[in-house]
C-alpha cells in the first residue's frame, strides 16, 4: 500500500485573526501555524493502514512557502516515510483548482493506491482540493469519511450523511477526505522526531494554473452586541423566557 | 442573458430545504439581471418534485429521471450536472452548501477548470461577474471573492438565504437523459444507516441546544434532548463533550465541527473557547447557561444566565411548557 496524504499548514485554531494592511489577507505577525487538524486525521489513517498491511510507503505532500517544511517535518515525525514539498510563496493566494492541479502534476509521477486529504483546510475552508484532485487524476472521490477498510483493491468507507452515515464501496485508487471521528491522531514520539531528520525530503517547483477567483476584500464578521447577563439561578428563568418571547420573539 | 442553473438536492422522497433557499436566492438575482432560472432535479421517480419546486418560481425544470440515479452518489450525479451545464450554458451554477452539494461543486470545478466558492453567505452579479462573500477561518473573518471565469460555481450556506414561496404555478418541464459509463460506477452504495431517533439536522436547525463538559455525564444530555424535543431543536455539543465520548462526532459545533447559524443557540455548560465560538457566533440569538460568571461564552450571549445548569435547564423547560 502506497498512500499519499495531502497536508496544509494553517494558522493555529487558537489564532485571533487580524487582517493585514492590504485588507485582503491575514496579518502574519504573531501567528502560530499547525498542520490542519483534518490533515492530521488523514495522515493518522494512512499510518494505521500501512501498519495494518505491514508494507508500502506513506508520503506527505504539500504546496506552500518555505515555512511549510516544518509542517512536513511534523508529518515525518508522526511516521510518514517521505515528504514532498511543492515550493510556492504565493500559495496563500492560489485558488483550489491551481492547488489541486499542482498536487496532481506531482502525484502523476508517483506510485500510489490511495490518497487521503482533510475534509477542509481550516483556514480557507474551501472543501474542494481533494475532489478537484480526484477528477484531475480520474479516480473516485468520497468526502467526509469516518471509517475506512481495505481489501482486494477495494475500499469500504462510511460517509457522514444527514442523520446517519452511508456505506460505500469504492475501487482503488481513490481520494478520500477525512472527517472527525475517523481516528484520534497520535503525537510524534521522541524517536519519531529524531528519525524524521534522516527521512527523504524532496523539493519541487511546478507551474501553476491562473486563478479563476480573485479575493477583493477580507473583513471581520459583524460584531455581536455586548453580552448581557439576565440574572442568576432559577429565579432568572421566567425573565429569560419572557425576553425570548417578547424581545427576541423567537419562541 | 445566460440562465442561472440551480441544483435541487433530494433525499428519500423529499426535497432538501436548503435547495429551496438556494432557488429563492437564484430567483432574486435573476429578476435583477433579467435572466431565467433553470432548476435541475436528478433521481429515480422525481417528477412529483417539479410541482413542489414551482412554488419557488423557476422558469424551467430539467429532470433527469432514471433508476440509475436512485442512489445519491457523486460520480453519477456529476454526469447529470455536466449534461445540464452543456445544455444550457449558464452564467452560474448554484448549489446549497450541504456535504453533497460541496462535493459536487468541487468535482465539477475540476471538470470546468475553475474553482467553486463554497459556503457563501451573500452573492451578487456586478458588471459581468459574480461576487460572493464567504466566511474563512470558520467565521473569524469574511472574504469577498470575485469569479473571473464563467460559469461560476457557488454553494450557498443553509439557513442564510431567505426562502420565498409563491403559489405553485405551471413550469416548463424538460426531461434529459444521461448515459453513464463504467467509470461513473466506481462508487457503489451498500447501505444507508440512519440513527434511531429522527434527528433535526444540526446545520439546518432553527434552534440548537448544545451541551459541553459541564453536562458531566452522557446520561445528562437527556434534559437537553427533552428541551430539544419541546423546541423542535437539534442537539449539539462542544468538542470536550464529543471527545469524552458522550456525543457522536457529527454533533460537534466549532472550527473542527459544524459551523451553524440557527435563530437560537442555547449553550449549556460550555465555556466558549475560541474554536467553539468560531462555529456558532453567527447564530442570531445566543443563550448561555453556565455557573462561571467569567466564562467567555457570556461575552457573545444575548442572554446569559449564571447558574447550575442542572437546576436552570429543568426550570427553563417547565417555564416553557407553562407558556407554550
Ligand atoms: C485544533 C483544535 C480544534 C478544536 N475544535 C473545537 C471545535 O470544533 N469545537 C469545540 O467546541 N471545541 C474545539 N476545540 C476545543 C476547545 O479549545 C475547548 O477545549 C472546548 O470547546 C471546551 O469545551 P467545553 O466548553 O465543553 O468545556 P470546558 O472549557 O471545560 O467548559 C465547561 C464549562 O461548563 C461550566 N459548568 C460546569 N459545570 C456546570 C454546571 N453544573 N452548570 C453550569 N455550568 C457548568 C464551567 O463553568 C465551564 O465554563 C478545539 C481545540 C483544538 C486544539
Ligand atoms: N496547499 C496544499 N497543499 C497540500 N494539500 C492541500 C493544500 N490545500 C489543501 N490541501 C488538501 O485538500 C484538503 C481540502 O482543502 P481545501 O479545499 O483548501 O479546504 C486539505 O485538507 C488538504 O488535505
Amino acid at each position: 500500500m502506497n498512500i499519499i496524504t495531502c497536508v496544509k499548514r494553517v494558522p493555529s485554531t487558537e489564532t485571533n485573526i487580524k487582517i493585514a494592511k492590504d485588507g485582503k489577507s491575514l496579518e502574519q505577525t504573531g501567528v502560530e501555524y499547525i498542520l490542519s487538524p483534518f490533515d492530521e486525521i488523514a495522515l493518522e489513517e494512512a499510518l494505521r493502514i500501512k501498519e495494518r498491511f505491514g508494507g508500502g510507503e506513506v508520503i506527505a505532500l504539500t504546496v506552500g512557502p518555505a515555512e511549510s517544511a516544518t509542517t512536513l517535518r511534523t508529518c515525518l515525525a508522526m511516521g510518514a516515510d517521505k515528504a514532498i514539498h511543492i515550493k510556492d510563496t504565493e500559495a496563500y493566494k492560489r485558488d483550489p483548482f491551481a492547488i489541486g492541479s499542482a498536487l496532481a502534476s506531482v502525484i502523476k509521477g508517483l506510485q500510489y493506491n490511495l490518497i487521503l486529504c482533510g475534509k477542509q483546510a481550516v483556514d480557507d475552508d474551501n472543501a474542494q482540493v481533494g475532489s478537484i484532485l480526484s477528477r484531475l487524476l480520474n479516480i473516485p472521490f468520497v468526502g467526509l469519511i469516518t471509517k475506512l477498510e481495505i481489501s482486494d483493491n477495494k475500499a469500504t468507507v462510511h460517509r457522514e450523511i444527514s442523520g446517519g452515515y452511508e456505506v460505500l464501496e469504492v475501487s482503488l485508487p481513490a481520494v478520500f477526505s477525512a472527517q472527525k471521528g475517523l481516528n484520534e491522531p497520535r503525537y510524534p514520539s521522541l524517536k519519531g522526531i529524531m528519525s524524521a531528520k534522516k527521512k527523504p525530503f524532496e523539493e519541487k517547483i511546478v507551474n501553476f494554473e491562473a486563478s479563476s477567483l480573485e479575493i477583493l476584500k477580507m473583513e471581520y464578521p459583524p460584531s455581536r452586541p455586548a453580552g448581557r447577563i439576565v440574572g442568576k439561578g432559577v429565579e432568572a428563568v421566567p425573565e429569560l423566557v419572557k425576553l425570548l418571547k417578547e424581545e427576541a420573539k423567537i419562541i | 442573458m445566460q440562465p442561472i442553473l440551480v441544483f435541487i438536492e433530494t433525499s428519500q422522497c423529499e426535497i432538501k430545504k436548503p435547495s429551496l433557499e438556494t432557488l429563492s436566492e437564484a430567483r432574486r438575482i435573476a429578476d435583477n439581471i433579467k435572466a431565467e432560472v433553470v432548476s435541475l432535479v436528478v433521481g429515480d421517480n422525481v417528477s412529483p418534485f417539479a410541482k413542489e419546486i414551482s412554488s419557488c418560481s423557476p422558469d424551467k425544470v430539467l429532470l433527469v429521471e432514471s433508476p440509475d440515479f436512485k442512489e445519491v452518489i457523486t460520480t453519477t450525479y456529476v454526469r447529470a450536472l455536466l449534461e445540464a451545464l452543456n445544455k444550457i450554458n449558464p452564467l452560474v451554477l448554484l448549489l446549497s452548501a450541504t456535504p453533497f452539494g460541496k462535493d459536487l461543486a468541487g468535482l465539477l470545478s475540476a471538470e470546468l477548470k475553475t474553482s467553486a466558492i463554497q459556503d457563501c453567505i451573500s452573492i451578487s452579479y456586478e458588471q459581468g461577474s459574480f461576487i460572493a462573500k464567504k466566511p474563512v477561518y470558520a467565521g473569524k473573518a469574511i472574504i469577498t471573492v470575485k469569479v473571473i471565469k464563467t460559469p461560476a460555481i457557488i454553494t450557498l450556506r443553509p439557513k442564510v438565504f431567505k426562502l420565498s414561496v409563491a403559489e405553485p404555478k405551471n413550469v416548463i418541464i424538460e426531461k434529459i437523459s444521461v448515459n453513464l459509463g463504467a467509470d461513473d460506477r466506481r462508487i457503489k452504495q451498500k447501505e444507508v444507516v440512519k440513527s434511531a431517533q429522527k434527528k433535526v439536522e444540526l446545520t439546518e436547525a432553527d434552534i440548537i441546544v448544545s451541551g459541553g463538559r459541564g453536562m458531566k455525564q452522557p446520561e445528562n444530555f437527556r434534559i437537553l434532548e427533552e428541551l430539544a424535543t419541546l423546541l423542535n431543536a437539534a442537539v449539539g455539543a462542544s468538542r470536550a463533550a464529543v471527545d469524552s465520548g458522550w456525543r457522536p462526532h457529527s454533533d460537534q459545533v466549532g472550527q473542527t465541527g459544524k459551523t451553524v447559524c440557527p435563530t437560537l443557540y442555547i449553550a449549556c455548560g460550555i465555556s466558549g473557547a475560541i474554536q467553539h465560538l468560531a462555529g456558532m457566533s453567527s447564530s442570531k440569538c445566543i443563550v448561555a447557561i453556565n455557573k462561571d460568571p467569567d466564562a467567555p461564552i457570556f461575552k457573545v450571549a444575548n442572554y446569559g444566565l449564571v447558574g447550575d445548569l442542572f437546576e436552570v435547564v429543568p426550570s427553563f423547560l417547565q417555564e416553557l411548557k407553562k407558556t407554550t
